[in-house]
């Protein structure tokens, strides 16, 4: 496909899936950009949470993306892809710590946590998954005590510290200063999404892996590897993890491993949020949290920081009272 | 002529329940062999037999090679489309997508292919961006067909074609599916309720009770016989 089709191509999937939405949906979408815009005009206080929530939304969304991943290829809740964003993360630390850079460091991570993932997926998801999903998602909370222990074991439970990727620059915008932290954050973590989406959407791959997700026996029988797709399904979700806990780091300003633990329950309130068979609203789902999380703890009286991890799961359970098939779920399209 | 697809003996099951007791038959290179049978007889266990879709036993040649060790993408692999019951059309993907999954196995690019798929079934083109899900069932018929075509395999299992189409549709496919058969020597082996029209368009068949093959010959021997024009031809 030449690049002008496939920008295209691109410009119309996205157009498509705006059109797609359930009215009320887009509908609040739009009011709550509307609102920020305004908000953030009117009060610097408020635009430097917006920017902050955006940037840590976007790491949300990015492990959230990665549970849906999982989820739809596999129908396994995978409780362990914040503790195994954890871990790549303190591989990036060790890598610095033996001499490559940030970036280089980044990049290798990101492949390892890839073959870490669909490894996983291989040794310990596929042998008990045949015999029932409730296995598999034990097994998956059973990782998640492994992995923390692991790491515990290597590299202690001391802080951490790991070089800043983004520099220490502030931006002035207005009366609005901006740490780079933040725009960089939300630019990798969405480079990242929007690279996973294109593999999915425009990739050979990418179709055999959504088929084989979709209707893993339909799949075999015109030639897909569906066990393959399976396993590098658990390894792209694991790159997506990567990404989180590389981008979370920074936020908190250092490494320990409890690093993504409260981030695993705004992740999954963002996938529920979104609706856990959707990936853009996984996303969406995320920056929603990120700002809210931010916006209310700032706004709201008695809702202090302490409160966050509560609040998050207050939406989640609010999302599975009234709408339990989100904001970007949607009835199947078939006819008989 | 060889058979370019040989069952010998093949036995498969359902957890404990016997769906084919040793089957055996053969499928000539470039010809339509129709299964007959009434239901429960094993017509279709024999094809997911053939594409590695249910446990079995027994010895499947093809081309030379044996079957009954690979599992489905395997056998897909090796030159066989199965459009199975209930036509295993991907719903939530578009028409172009189920068109690019059926050519799969292919290396490099397929718009060759798609433009030979297209001559065939000229409406496919213009709705390639439509979601399959919201094609009448026919043309959900037709879809899984044309994306068994673009595969280019050198075997076509084809399972009940004609259910729950109305029968122009049901003419048009196997119009097609001859026309496939006799301009590029496609293989066909196909299960079929409607007797008539399967022994039209076959070459030979074989008659299918309990798991067994009661019955096998030319389409010419099958209509001739008592038993046959009894129990499906209705006369």
């Amino acid at each position: 496909m030449t690049q002008s089709a496939a920008a295209t191509s691109a410009t119309r999937a996205v157009g498509g899936a705006l059109e797609r939405l359930p009215p009320p949906t887009s509908l609040l979408l739009v009011a709550g950009a509307a609102g920020l815009l305004v908000g953030s005009l009117r009060s610097e206080v408020f635009a430097q949470l917006t920017v902050q929530g955006l940037a840590l939304g976007a790491v949300y969304g990015s492990l959230a993306l990665a549970l849906v991943l999982v989820y739809r290829a596999t129908r396994v809740v995978n409780f362990a892809q914040g503790e195994l964003a954890m871990a790549t993360t303190y591989i990036a630390y060790q890598l610095i710590k033996w001499g490559l850079s940030y970036w280089e460091a980044f990049f290798a991570t990101l492949a390892i946590a890839f073959v870490l993932g669909t490894v996983l997926e291989l040794a310990l998801v596929r042998p008990v998954q045949h015999r029932s999903v409730i296995a598999a998602v034990i097994v998956t909370v059973g990782l998640f005590i492994l992995i923390d222990g692991v790491v515990n074991w290597i590299w202690g439970g001391d802080f951490k510290y790991m070089p800043t990727p983004f520099g220490t620059k502030t931006y002035h915008l207005g009366g609005v200063s901006i740490a780079r932290l933040y725009p960089g954050m939300l630019g990798v973590v969405l480079v990242s999404v929007v690279l996973v989406w294109a593999l999915f959407r425009f990739t050979k791959l990418g179709l055999g892996m959504r088929a084989a997700a979709l209707r893993p026996a339909e799949s075999a029988l015109v030639g897909v590897r569906v066990d393959w797709m399976l396993a590098i399904g658990w390894g792209l979700a694991a790159v997506l993890g990567a990404v989180a806990g590389l981008m979370a780091e920074p936020s908190q300003f250092f490494l320990d491993p409890t690093l993504m633990q409260p981030i695993l329950v705004y992740a999954f309130a963002a996938a529920v949020l979104g609706g856990l068979e959707s990936p853009a609203g996984a996303v969406v789902g995320g920056l929603a949290i990120g700002v809210s999380l931010n916006l209310v703890v700032q706004y709201v009286h008695p809702i202090t920081s302490e409160l966050q991890t509560p609040f998050a799961f207050a939406v989640l359970l609010a999302v599975l009272l009234l709408k339990p098939s989100g904001l970007f779920g949607h009835r199947e399209v078939r006819r008989v | 002529m060889t058979a370019l697809l040989e069952l010998e003996d093949v036995e498969a099951r359902y957890g404990p329940v016997h769906a084919l007791h040793g089957i055996s038959l053969a499928v000539d290179e470039g010809s339509v062999v129709a299964v007959l049978g009434p239901n429960g007889a094993g017509k279709t266990t024999t094809l997911r037999a053939i594409s590695g879709t249910v446990r079995r036993s027994g010895r499947i040649q093809f081309g030379g090679r044996a079957l009954h060790r690979l599992g489905p993408d395997g056998v897909a692999r090796l030159g066989i489309a199965h459009v199975p019951e209930g036509r295993g059309t991907f719903s939530e993907l578009t028409v172009w997508e189920n068109l690019r999954l059926g050519a799969y196995t292919r290396r490099g690019s397929v718009q060759s292919e798609l433009e030979r798929v297209f001559t065939y079934f000229p409406w496919l083109s213009e709705r390639r961006r439509q979601q399959a899900g919201t094609l009448s069932g026919g043309e959900q018929q037709m879809l899984a067909l044309a994306r068994a075509f673009v595969h280019r395999p050198r075997l076509l299992l084809l399972d009940e074609p004609s259910l729950g189409l109305a029968p122009v549709l049901v003419a048009e496919l196997f119009r097609i599916v001859r026309d496939l058969n006799e301009t590029e020597g496609l293989t066909v082996l196909v299960v079929e309720q409607n007797a008539h029209l399967a022994l039209q368009a076959a070459d030979a068949g074989y008659v299918l009770e309990a798991g067994r093959v009661a019955l096998s010959g030319t389409t010419a021997d099958l209509k001739a016989d008592d038993s046959v024009r009894r129990s499906y031809l209705g006369y």
